[in-house]
């Protein structure tokens, strides 16, 4: 088949159970030109040269045609995630201040005790339950009530969180031929009311901080001052958004996955000390973000033996990177003991997934937790019912149930 | 090869970084042979790198910076043991007790040394040391802990200049003395030489460059103070000397191999030469004492004092000394190191000194934050990122592939005036207080960065 209908073909529904075989096809052409005008590349070496050249904007501002795929939210500006250095480097600093090293070290080492319990409750909650569904019952509000925690979002406000999250995720998707206007518009009005929802809440924590990420942002500012309000409202939707609706992505796909290779799962509940790496592996055999379409060339740019025009749509689809034979050998095979395993599960580069170490910790836990808290398990549906988006990519359901004798 | 590959007797001496590391890749690679590794040092093999850092701040004790272990490696362990002499006809190493271990094959990974103060009363003087082993920076750590009124540093590469930013950080007063024009010139050039300059005064270094130490005085065997070669004086009751390494070759004297203060030359392979050239196929060399040809730079010998070098190169090493011919493995890594210094986090990818120019593609100075590319004829040979470490990985594709010098502009670059290379402005090793942490060891010794000027065609 043509590839100028590949990214047709995996944006089609009909594919998000397996979209792998269309990624070989992807990775055979290296780049991919398509019909829209947009670039896919799908091989690893050429992925990471890209994520890393700084030739390669993020902003698509930068786009011959701003209003191609993925349309720029013109209401609000960008967050930092669809901004180039050095004006993402200040916001992302800023940001990070209050998360990671080098000026909170501890923070994200600090919830594992919180991380835990919350997992542990979860888990209490199915041992009634003769079928489970991992999304809704367990997925979703184990990562939901640990960044609302973490960035001191009352865990009352969860609902309205959830809803104005789906309708902005929602707008990701890509349906090729349908018009997106109304859930574009959708997803402005959504995030519109999440930045001025967290603004207020940040703004009644200035001089009334309680411990969390939105308290030491308006009151912790380095030397470099603080994010001005605006910053703050559009920063924290990311933060908010990004922080927890692909680790509900992660922790189903691992679960679907050890569900699909017992002897992975079997090894796992003997040696816990091994869950680490099988995040890491889960991370590149079922990554939680598919591909990254927000990039565009600043100048032609050579690879792998094609030009990518300057200003056009260029989508780098991760997931097919991390199953590229030329850099992992049985890339089809899921070895949670695999050595040398730099995945792009997180990306690369200057945009490489600002809350890993938060998403690392919660899903080793949450499997671990999963597997030691309840006995056995089967799936009850497989390929279970996959949300609609080939970006963020994981099933909308996961029914489970429990093995009879258990 | 002598031997069954994956048998017999491999002697390793040294046993530090690139010791351990080798011994465990050949274990790795399926060497069931005996397995024996010297070193001159009791401790077991250690990480260097906090010994300027965290040791001295006291958030790392110097006895807890033990190497992670990859895996068993089996071996005998010789460790407080000097290696003293080596009879390559008779395939023997010569310990310091005098016992001498047999070897089929035998991998020289001894390292360096700090080097001395060059007047040993001066030397011996209380309150004087260099900083190099775990001892080392546990005695620097407790002379710091009792809170001396002042501390001399005397030259400013990485190690000294890391050593005056734990001073400062401890609120001590520093001065830092160096012969060349700027802290890091030598390994980074002018350019950054001056960032770090500024950057040292700005944190309240006492910093006196173009000078030398002529003198340490010292009041009833405590150091009390240096006189310089402009005429001041300093006081202070600490002077650490951190004038940078020597190689320790002494040993391998008479043994007949290409050694010297310069190191033991090997091929790209690991294979030490012998003083007529000839490769030898049995003693293979790893780590900072090795001199080894760079097929980017001209295949100039390169000897790096890198962490990430000595850790690739055992492994390259170890591998071809379980390997034969056709599958052994050349040794390509591009050279790469990192300090971290007054709030500045500094990566470098390439051979700075391996330049003719540099221009700051990202960032500036005055930010604190930048990415310096460096060009030798044309062409991308370095780079160096001060707090934007994330964008090396472009650069260091561009060194690996011969890119043209300089690269065109990014979108990280910000709107701006075109790029202006200017001079590197990397001096004559000589100049230095220190040694270079990256020698080209080019044809004469003691030009070796002029021979690259004059090599054209």
């Amino acid at each position: 088949m043509a590839q100028d209908t590949l990214f047709r073909r995996i944006t089609d529904y009909a594919h998000r159970a397996d979209p792998y075989p269309l990624y070989a096809e992807l990775r055979r052409a290296k780049v991919a030109r398509q019909e829209d005008g947009s670039y896919l590349v799908g091989a690893y070496h050429e992925i990471t040269a890209l994520l890393h050249d700084p030739r390669i904007s993020s902003d698509t501002r930068e786009r011959t045609d701003p209003e191609g795929p993925f349309p720029q939210d013109s209401s609000l500006p960008p967050s930092f995630i669809g901004l180039d250095d050095p004006e993402h480097d200040r916001l992302r600093r800023l940001a990070m201040r209050p998360f990671g090293p080098p000026h909170t070290p501890g923070r994200v080492d600090a919830l594992h005790g919180d991380i835990t319990a919350i997992a542990r409750e979860l888990v209490a909650g199915l041992r009634h339950k003769d079928r489970i569904d991992l999304v809704d019952d367990f997925a979703y509000p184990l990562p939901v009530t640990v960044i609302c925690r973490l960035l001191g979002v009352p865990h009352e406000d969860v609902p309205r969180i959830h809803a104005w999250t789906t309708t902005v995720i929602t707008s990701l998707d890509i349906s090729p031929g349908e018009d997106p206007a109304r859930r574009r518009e959708a997803a402005l009005a959504a995030r519109a009311e999440m930045a001025h929802y967290l603004g207020e809440l940040a703004g009644k924590r200035r001089g009334h901080p309680t411990g969390d990420m939105l308290s030491a942002l308006v009151n912790d500012p380095g030397p470099e001052g603080a994010l001005t309000p605006l910053e703050l409202m559009i920063s924290s939707v990311l933060l908010l958004i990004a922080g927890h609706e692909t680790t509900v992505n992660l922790i189903t796909n691992g679960m679907l996955t050890l569900l699909r290779h017992p002897e992975a799962l079997a090894l796992l509940r003997d040696r816990p000390e091994l869950m680490p790496a099988a995040v890491e592996e889960l991370l590149r055999y079922e990554p939680p973000v598919h591909m990254l379409p927000q990039r565009t060339p600043l100048v032609d740019i050579e690879i792998a033996g094609a030009v990518i025009p300057r200003g056009v749509p260029l989508i780098l689809v991760l997931a097919s990177g991390n199953r590229d034979p030329l850099r992992f050998e049985d890339p089809d095979r899921f070895d949670p003991e695999r050595p040398d395993n730099r995945h792009l599960g997180f990306g690369s580069g200057i945009h490489s997934c600002f809350g890993a170490p938060l998403a690392r910790i919660e899903t080793q836990i949450a499997l671990t937790e999963l597997l030691h808290g309840l006995g056995p398990l089967r799936l009850a549906e497989d390929p279970p019912p996959y949300r609609s988006s080939p970006v963020l990519r994981g099933p909308r359901h996961l029914l489970i149930e429990r093995v009879d004798g258990g | 090869m002598s031997g069954e590959p994956r048998g017999g007797r491999i002697v390793v001496v040294g046993a530090s970084l690139a010791g351990l590391r080798a011994a465990e890749t050949l274990r790795e690679k399926g060497f069931a042979g005996e397995l024996t590794i010297v070193g001159d040092e009791a401790l077991p093999p250690y990480d260097r790198p906090p010994l300027s850092k965290q040791v001295l701040l006291g958030r790392v004790r110097a006895r807890d910076v033990g190497l992670p272990r990859r895996r068993a490696v089996d071996a005998r362990w010789r460790l407080g043991t000097p290696a003293a002499g080596l009879d390559t006809a008779g395939k023997r190493v010569l310990l310091a007790g005098g016992e001498k271990l047999p070897y089929d094959r035998l991998l020289i990974a001894t390292g360096t040394r700090a080097r001395p103060w060059p007047n040993p009363g001066e030397a011996a003087l209380d309150g004087v040391l260099t900083l190099r082993t775990a001892d080392d920076a546990s005695r620097l750590a407790g002379l710091l802990d009792a809170g001396p009124r002042r501390v001399l540093v005397i030259g400013a590469g990485f190690t000294g200049s890391e050593i005056a930013s734990a001073c400062r950080e401890r609120g001590l007063e520093v001065t830092v003395a160096e012969r060349g024009p700027a802290p890091l010139v030598g390994a980074l050039g002018g350019t950054l030489g001056a960032l770090a300059a500024a950057q040292q005064r700005a944190h309240g270094v006492d910093l006196r460059c173009g000078v030398t130490v002529t003198s340490l005085r010292g009041d009833g065997g405590r150091f009390a103070g240096a006189e310089l070669s402009d005429g001041s004086r300093v006081d202070a009751e600490v002077a650490v000397v951190a004038l940078g390494a020597v190689r320790n070759t002494e040993w391998l004297a008479g043994s007949g191999l290409a050694a010297g203060p310069r190191g033991v030359a090997c091929d790209a392979g690991c294979r030490a030469f012998d003083m007529y050239g000839i490769v030898t196929d049995d003693i293979f060399v790893a780590g900072d004492v090795a001199r080894f040809p760079h097929p980017l730079f001209e295949y100039q010998m390169l000897s790096l004092e890198h962490w990430g070098n000595a850790v690739a190169q055992a492994e390259v090493a170890a591998h071809n000394m379980v390997s034969a011919g056709p599958d052994r493995r050349p040794h390509l890594a591009v050279p790469a190191f990192w300090s971290s210094q007054f709030g500045l986090n500094i990566k470098s990818v390439g051979v700075p000194t391996f330049s003719d120019q540099v221009v700051i593609v990202q960032g500036s100075p005055q930010e604190r934050r930048l990415v310096a590319v460096y060009g030798y004829r044309g062409r991308v040979t370095a780079a160096v990122s001060v707090n934007r470490a994330k964008w090396l990985e472009h650069y260091q594709s561009l060194i690996e592939s011969g890119a043209p010098f300089p690269p065109g502009p990014g979108a990280a670059d910000g709107p701006g005036p075109p790029l202006s290379p200017v001079p590197s402005a990397v001096p004559d090793p000589a100049v230095l207080s220190h040694g270079p942490s990256v020698a080209l060891t080019g044809h004469l010794p003691d030009r070796r960065l002029a021979v690259v000027h004059h090599q054209d065609g």
